[in-house]
């Protein structure tokens, strides 16, 4: 291994080197500071005598008379499932004072695609427990569903309480697999989170006893940026290594994306790349798909890869590119509501920008229940129409409103406050969910349940709850 | 992928610089477009620039560690594609490698690379039937023999579009593979079932004509409202889950073209293996046969490399050309075309040229012109007539279509679906705005449908058209004041338009019986709906308050016909507008 100290250059996280032998692009580095401590980084540019280096843990300290070590080989994970238990910074060396890692392998960090004609379509409900995602945007098993949030919003709590609660009740299984298999392995990877939040959650893995069945990865705040961009992928090279080698389940939390893509920026900047939409590069969508599209299921192979990714939208806009390139390559979303927060809803999600694309599949018959597709629907329906005529109410006053109208405000009411809000403590089944609807839907008149087969509402439609509104 | 023949490649050079896919090379000799082999691995690559001795090359595989000085080979031939039969019921990735192929040699559910195959396998047999004899003149484009390629299409193996043709020397039925001449012309050439052409390059064809026919999508809305022409090209841009994939699904699983090319450019893994699960199960609904055996898939994920995303749409357009020349009627869909307009954007950069609107490259309308040209209702050069309709989802970054993708596929495409966030947010599926969408089809379609739906369906159509607009005028006011403010006759027409929405332009492509409804269903809805509002319109005017035309029984029963099995929707219709009838006039 040949050292250098040929700095040409440092400009941000990027350091520039000349070399007088053939280096591959993505290839390791150690780059030794005047004071003896090393750093690592990546070649993102290789050409003829001349290489781009971006360093992970930040250029300060580094001189021109720094040496450039190059290590011959891409970014490497090693893996164990000892790994089970373990919490390791960002750039994944230990630092619970644990034993060593001892590998069983070492794996490229940057995945290969899944072949798509190898992939399981993703159909194994997860209950959550969390009704307005079970009901309304159910999660299944190899699904990528990020939460939308915005800064100060309870976003931790709620991927804690899917953490805990998670469990793939027997009906939806295929069939031949135990109990314990509906267990979850979680690996969770931090992305410049602060030391409050971090510990918020190791208290809670600790004090459910999730951490023996969890892998933690941590990049907080005053941790380097750059080294943000490596978290994600050691989290999902743990993941895949868990899943399918070894047949977990896993649940990949990945918070804050954000402070992902805001390290993605950085770097951008420093090149001096052609910037995209708001200053991101161009190929953030490229790059997070190769994150998010991590997530899945193999044909033949027991394990899967079930992703919820955080991210904070700047300025609680879902339409600025974070969020935006997010949805387009995630499989729906989980959207947190400010508003709904100030109201004191417990969690606040706001079903109506939210979204399970997975969900048609996973339910109904053989997997939640026959009527789950129609009164999610009819909800969606009934609820999108109170809210409209809340603004109506603002301006002419309810009473100008017909009997009708007045009974999808109420609903509209009673949605948020029994659905919706249900506290981070509660965990309910798929059918105490489904009931909560129905107990609902059932304020308005059976003609108006238009999205709801006629039969079902037969079966379900709970009489005496119109008469009693009605009633009022 | 189409792999070169001659084996004695031209000349190597070395890698001067790597920098994720764009790879330059010197000493290469290379053309413009010309495929190459990159690294000790043997990437596939094409070169897109030339600069003096410097070439740049993009690579169509991931390049991590690769390194300067490693040799690049150049192939001396253009990113082609193989033609021939065993494209259908088959999935690529965007260089034309079947995915099930890559899969067995990589011994790997993951993709690797360096790793080549052939677009069409050519150790298997086809049993050939020649349509023509020794001695008749054959010209290029001809068709000279038939195979069956699946249950539902019989292949067309036609004289090269690049050869002289001449009289028929030899031919003679038995089982060949697609390398094996079936044919010998006077001219000495030999004719095989396998063409290779270059993607970029449009396959030659006669004259466009003025399409004529829908492409029937059995989705209300649009047979109903927007219809696409066979042939024709049409837009559906949108926010994220508005509906773009599956309205694009819907239509490769229903409409009536013979063969289906589906493009997954840069989008979700799922998805495509939703469609490789589903496709060789469900019923194709004009044959009854397995839809997969008039599909062919091509998927480049946003995982995978960024290269092949560009490439993509060629080698689906180049698939559907090959079709077209037998004579089908192909629809393609591309899933979606802002990610390919991405990926040329990404390797611009990297080339660092001149960057147009938000970064994508001065090129971009060209381009996307170009690609939509490639579609039309042709007379072949055979003579036949075939077609090529193409269907792009576009995805407007914050779903805000004043973007360049948006602008300038609309200044390109004749119909244009708009799906709108507002009503995917409260399920109302399709999500497509009615007051934004056009077709400019509809004209020329109407002779269709008056023969083959309904004499009155262009009459019909109108009036749904004016109720809509109609209501969009009162919701505004409604805003203000509220509904009980409106008067009476103002107050049905809402009513009226809310079944249009509910009963006709709703319609859910989960729902077995709702999914695909046939023309006659579509207009037998909106007949129903307009024989309510007759009724209640005469009721009105005998002085019944539209409280009670609003509450009676039968009305809601018009939201059931869409989930009423179509053979039963006659009897169901008829009893309806005869209860409707019935219970208004009990009413005055
Ligand atoms: N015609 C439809 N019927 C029922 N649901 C639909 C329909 N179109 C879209 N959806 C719903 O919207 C979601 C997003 O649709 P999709 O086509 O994936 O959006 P996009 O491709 O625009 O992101 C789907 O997962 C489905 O739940
Ligand atoms: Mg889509």
């Amino acid at each position: 291994m040949k050292e250098y100290q040929t700095i040409t250059e440092i400009s941000g996280p990027l350091v520039f080197a000349e070399v007088d032998e053939a280096i591959g692009y993505d290839e390791m580095v150690e780059i030794e500071a005047p004071d003896g401590s090393t750093r690592r980084g990546q070649v993102l540019e290789s050409s003829e005598g001349l290489v781009a280096i971006q360093v992970f843990e930040g250029t300060s300290g580094i001189d021109m008379d720094s040496s450039v070590r190059f290590l011959g080989e891409t970014m490497k994970m090693p893996v164990t499932e000892d790994l089970l238990g373990r919490v390791l910074d960002g750039s994944g060396n230990p630092i619970d004072g644990g034993p060593d890692i001892v590998p069983e392998e070492r794996r490229d960090i940057v995945g290969e695609a899944i072949n798509p004609y190898a992939r399981e379509y993703p159909e194994e409900f997860i209950q959550t427990g969390v009704s307005g995602i079970d009901g309304m945007n159910t999660l299944v098993r190899g699904q990528k569903l990020p939460i939308f949030s915005g800064s100060g919003l309870p976003h931790n709590d709620l991927a804690l309480q899917i953490a805990r609660q998670a469990t793939v009740p027997e009906e939806s299984e295929g069939g031949d697999d135990d109990d314990e298999e509906s267990e979850f392995a979680v690996i969770f990877g931090a992305m410049g989170i602060t030391q409050e939040e971090a510990n918020e959650f190791m208290a809670d893995f600790e004090r459910t006893g999730a951490l023996e069945r969890s892998v933690v990865f941590m990049n907080l705040a005053d941790d380097p940026a750059v080294e943000r961009t490596v978290t994600p992928r050691l989290a999902l090279t743990t993941a895949e290594y868990l899943a399918f080698e070894h047949g977990y389940h896993t649940l990949v939390i990945l918070t804050d994306m954000t402070n992902y893509c805001e390290a993605l920026r950085e770097i951008g900047a420093a090149r001096e790349e052609v910037p995209g939409r708001r200053g991101y590069p161009g190929y953030m969508y490229t790059d997070l798909a190769q994150i998010y599209e991590r997530a899945g299921r193999i044909k033949g192979v027991e394990g899967s890869i079930t992703q919820i990714p955080i991210l904070t939208m700047p300025g609680d806009d879902d339409t600025h590119p974070i969020p935006d390139l997010t949805g387009y390559i995630t499989e729906g979303q989980i959207v947190m509501d400010r508003d709904l927060n100030s109201q004191g809803l417990k969690p606040p999600v706001n079903v109506l920008p939210s979204l399970s694309r997975l969900m048609d599949d996973g339910i109904g018959e053989g997997f939640t229940r026959a009527d789950h597709a129609d009164v999610s629907d009819q909800m969606y329906a009934a609820y999108a129409e109170g809210e409209d005529l809340r603004d109506l109410v603002n301006i002419v006053g309810r009473e100008a409103l017909s009997e009708r109208d007045n009974k999808f405000l109420d609903f509209a009411d009673r949605f948020e406050a029994e659905f919706v809000d249900q506290g981070f403590q509660t965990d309910r089944s798929i059918d105490e969910t489904l009931d909560i609807g129905w107990e609902l839907l059932s304020m308005l008149p059976k003609t108006e349940l238009n999205r709801v087969d006629e039969e079902l509402i037969e079966e379900h439609y709970v009489e005496d709850v119109g008469e009693e509104v009605a009633a009022d | 992928m189409s792999q070169a023949t001659d084996t004695d490649v031209r000349e190597d050079g070395q890698i001067e610089s790597v920098s994720g896919p764009v790879v330059t090379a010197t000493d290469l000799g290379a053309r413009m477009n010309d495929v190459v082999y990159v690294g000790d691995e043997g990437l596939m690559g094409e070169v897109i620039e030339i600069e003096g001795n410097l070439y740049t090359i993009q690579v169509y595989e991931e390049t991590s560690a690769v390194a300067p000085g490693e040799p690049v080979e150049n192939t001396g031939e253009p990113l082609s594609v193989d033609l021939g039969p065993g494209m259908l019921d088959t999935i690529y990735d965007g260089v034309q490698r079947p995915l099930d192929v890559l899969e067995e040699k990589m011994n790997s559910a993951f993709l690797d690379r360096g790793v080549d195959a052939p677009g069409i396998d050519l150790e298997k047999t086809w049993e050939f039937e020649p349509t023509v004899e020794e001695g008749d003149e054959v010209e290029p484009g001809d068709v000279i023999g038939v195979v069956d390629e699946t249950v539902t299409i019989e292949h067309k193996v036609m004289v090269p579009p690049d050869y002289e043709g001449g009289e028929v020397v030899a031919i003679e039925a038995g089982n060949f593979t697609v390398e094996e001449p079936v044919a010998e012309l006077s001219s000495g050439e030999e004719v095989q079932m396998r063409q290779e052409w270059p993607v970029r390059e449009a396959r030659p064809a006669g004259d466009k004509q003025t399409p004529t026919t829908p492409l029937v999508s059995g989705q209300r809305i649009l047979d109903g409202l927007f219809p696409l022409a066979k042939g024709g090209t049409a837009a559906i841009p949108g926010p994220f889950g508005s509906g773009k994939t599956v309205t694009q699904q819907s239509l490769a699983k229903f409409s009536d073209a013979d063969i289906v090319v589906y493009i997954g450019c840069g989008e979700r893994g799922n998805e495509m293996t939703e469609v490789i699960d589903d496709f060789p199960e469900l019923p194709d609904p004009q044959t009854g046969n397995a839809l997969m055996a008039r599909t062919c898939l091509i998927a480049n994920t946003s995982n995978m490399p960024v290269a092949a995303r560009e490439s993509c749409v060629y080698t689906g357009i180049t698939i559907a050309e090959f079709y077209r020349d037998m004579g089908y009627d192909v629809a393609l869909m591309a899933d979606s075309t802002s990610r390919w307009a991405e990926a040329m954007r990404e390797i611009s950069s990297r080339l660092e040229e001149m960057p147009g609107e938000e970064g994508y490259p001065a090129y971009l309308a060209a381009r996307l012109s170009q690609f939509y040209e490639r579609a039309g209702y042709f007379e072949t050069i055979n003579g036949m007539e075939g077609s090529i309709s193409v269907i792009g989802a576009v995805s407007p970054p914050g779903g805000d279509f004043s973007e360049p993708v948006t602008q300038n596929t609309l200044r390109i495409v004749k119909t244009f679906w708009a799906l709108d966030a507002d009503l995917a947010e409260r399920r109302h599926f399709p999500a497509i705005n009615w007051d934004e969408s056009y077709s400019l089809y509809k004209d020329q379609l109407d002779p269709w449908y008056r023969d083959n739906v309904a004499e009155d369906f262009p009459e019909i159509r109108q009036w749904a058209v004016d109720i809509l607009d109609e209501e969009g005028e009162l919701q505004e006011i409604v805003q203000l004041v509220g509904k009980d403010a409106l008067p009476e006759d103002q107050r049905l027409i809402l009513e009226v338009a809310k079944y249009l929405r509910e009963a006709w332009l709703q319609q859910n492509a989960f729902i077995e019986v709702d999914q695909y409804c046939p023309p006659e269903k579509t207009y037998r809805i909106l007949q129903a709906i307009k024989h309510f509002n007759d009724e209640a319109s005469e009721a009105l005017e005998a002085g019944v308050p539209v409280e009670e035309i609003q509450n009676v029984d039968a009305a809601p029963k018009l939201n059931r016909i869409a989930s009423t099995e179509d053979d039963e929707v006659p009897e169901f219709v008829d009893d309806l507008e005869e209860s409707l009838s019935n219970q208004l006039r009990e009413l005055y």
